[in-house]
């Protein structure tokens, strides 16, 4: 399958690039680790007159821990350096669950975690993951940089906070404090599939085991990924128990919204999405109290 | 319009007039006609068209070929000088039958190159996760973990696992 045709640009700045996408308007798309455009490209479904390649984009590429208790992961970084980061597993060993499961190490070695969520597809596993971390987002554009909480940046099907003529630069998630476990699963029907549905969750505890904050994401159940609100607030303020988790499981099934599809009935997809609500906050509970 | 990219593969350096649209398995099958890499699927699943693109494995159905500009590529045929000794992965697949048909022979090579590079002495789950996005249709799969465990003991400098082939 060949693309139609199209000019392509890698400028070795974010303002060159930047003047390169308002130059263009929605006649350019960003390429990125491409696994999700080039696909898109040789299918057709994506015709952009112009292909603004950001990889040569120094700074976009590190996770670091900043001095504020934030972790900044640029937007260029892969899901193998996900992966495979000691700094990450520290305080997010949710990011071993997760690069796992999305397809297959050499797509991992070209995916990018701000590529994954600026295409803003309630299939993608790193949405639900980033609701339950809180992160924030952070989009750069002509008129400088805007942060953007997570639970503000996904519209719709493919749509996101990102505007004509920004790019999604880097994520900042929160370091949680001590006693905080998180954990994400999907069912899939084989490796590098899209989740049937999956779920991520963080927890934090305090020493008498009271849930004192708790993340709850979703995938692929909903048209745009979907925090599970009443699921949170049945754990915070009251001790883990198969009551309060029953609860958070039944209510995280009733308020997604799965269609009906190849994978499963919307019947099917709600079970399953409280049977794994359940176990990834016994997981997650189990790595806070580790 | 055409760019001008400056690609190295296999050691050797080529400067390249390409159609920005141009896949990255297409210059090397088309147009360096290093036939070695094969397309499959053509859709990032089978992994027939893995190579190496500085050093880490990838699909080069899925990737343009001005997106490797001023980066290093290697391919199956770089992987042992012509004439000389075999790679030990190359080695290990030829004598535990990890391979019927050859198809993927390129692709699965190429992934588990990285693979050992990264832990040489992977556990069968491990490599069977490494090579997870590597599809073969021949083997059942049991002999490539094989080939690649005895590869891996090769690296190592360890005696080599018996050769005999599995039948199930």
């Amino acid at each position: 399958m060949i693309a139609q045709s199209f000019q392509y640009e890698s400028p070795g700045t974010l303002a060159e690039a930047i003047a390169l996408l308002n130059e263009h308007g929605d006649e350019a798309k960003v390429l990125s680790g491409g696994h999700s455009l080039i696909p898109m490209l040789k299918l057709r479904f994506a015709t952009p007159a112009m292909l603004v390649d950001i990889n040569k984009i120094p700074g976009l590429s590190d996770i670091k821990e900043e001095v504020d208790g934030v972790i900044s992961i640029g937007a260029l970084v892969r899901e193998s350096q996900l992966e495979y980061s000691d700094l990450l597993a520290k305080h997010f060993p949710i990011f071993k669950d997760v690069t796992k499961l999305i397809a297959d190490p050499q797509v991992r070695n070209m995916g990018t975690l701000g590529g994954n969520l600026a295409h803003g597809d309630a299939a993608n596993d790193h949405p639900a993951v980033m609701i339950a971390l809180r992160a924030s987002v952070v989009i750069t554009g002509a008129d400088g940089e805007r942060v953007v909480p997570i639970d503000e940046f996904f519209f719709g099907f493919y749509m996101t906070a990102v505007q004509q003529g920004e790019i999604l630069t880097e994520i900042r998630l929160p370091i949680p404090s001590a006693k905080t476990g998180n954990a994400y699963h999907k069912l899939e029907r084989k490796v590098g599939d899209y989740a049937t549905a999956g779920v991520a969750v963080q927890i934090t505890l305090d020493e008498g085991g009271i849930v004192t904050a708790a993340g709850i994401g979703l995938t692929n159940v909903n048209p745009v990924p979907l925090r599970a609100v009443r699921s949170e607030e049945a754990l915070i303020g009251k001790p883990l128990s198969d009551e309060t988790i029953a609860l958070a499981a039944q209510y995280a099934s009733e308020d997604c919204s799965p269609s009906s599809d190849l994978r499963g009935s919307e019947e099917y997809k709600r079970h399953v999405t409280g049977v794994l609500v359940k176990r990834m906050i016994n997981k997650a509970a189990e790595r806070a109290m580790a | 319009m055409n760019k001008t990219i400056h690609v190295t593969v296999n050691g050797a350096k080529h400067t390249l007039e390409v159609e920005p649209r141009l896949l990255l398995v297409h210059m090397i099958r088309e147009v360096l006609n290093m036939t070695g890499t094969h397309i499959g699927c053509d859709t990032s699943s089978c992994g027939a068209c893995t190579i190496l693109l500085d050093g880490k494995s990838i699909k080069s159905c899925t990737v343009l070929a001005v997106q490797a500009d001023g980066r290093s590529i290697t391919t199956i045929e770089g992987l042992a000088p012509e004439g000389g000794p075999l790679h030990p992965l190359q080695e290990g697949f030829k004598e535990n039958h990890g391979l019927h048909c050859g198809f993927c022979t390129p692709g699965m090579i190429m992934r588990c190159v990285e693979l050992l590079e990264h832990n040489n002495n992977p556990t069968e789950d491990e490599i069977r996760w490494g090579i997870s996005g590597n599809l073969c249709r021949c083997t059942g799969y049991n002999n490539i973990v094989k080939a690649v465990q005895w590869a891996g003991a090769k690296m190592r400098g360890e005696e080599t696992p018996s050769t005999e082939p599995e039948f199930v």
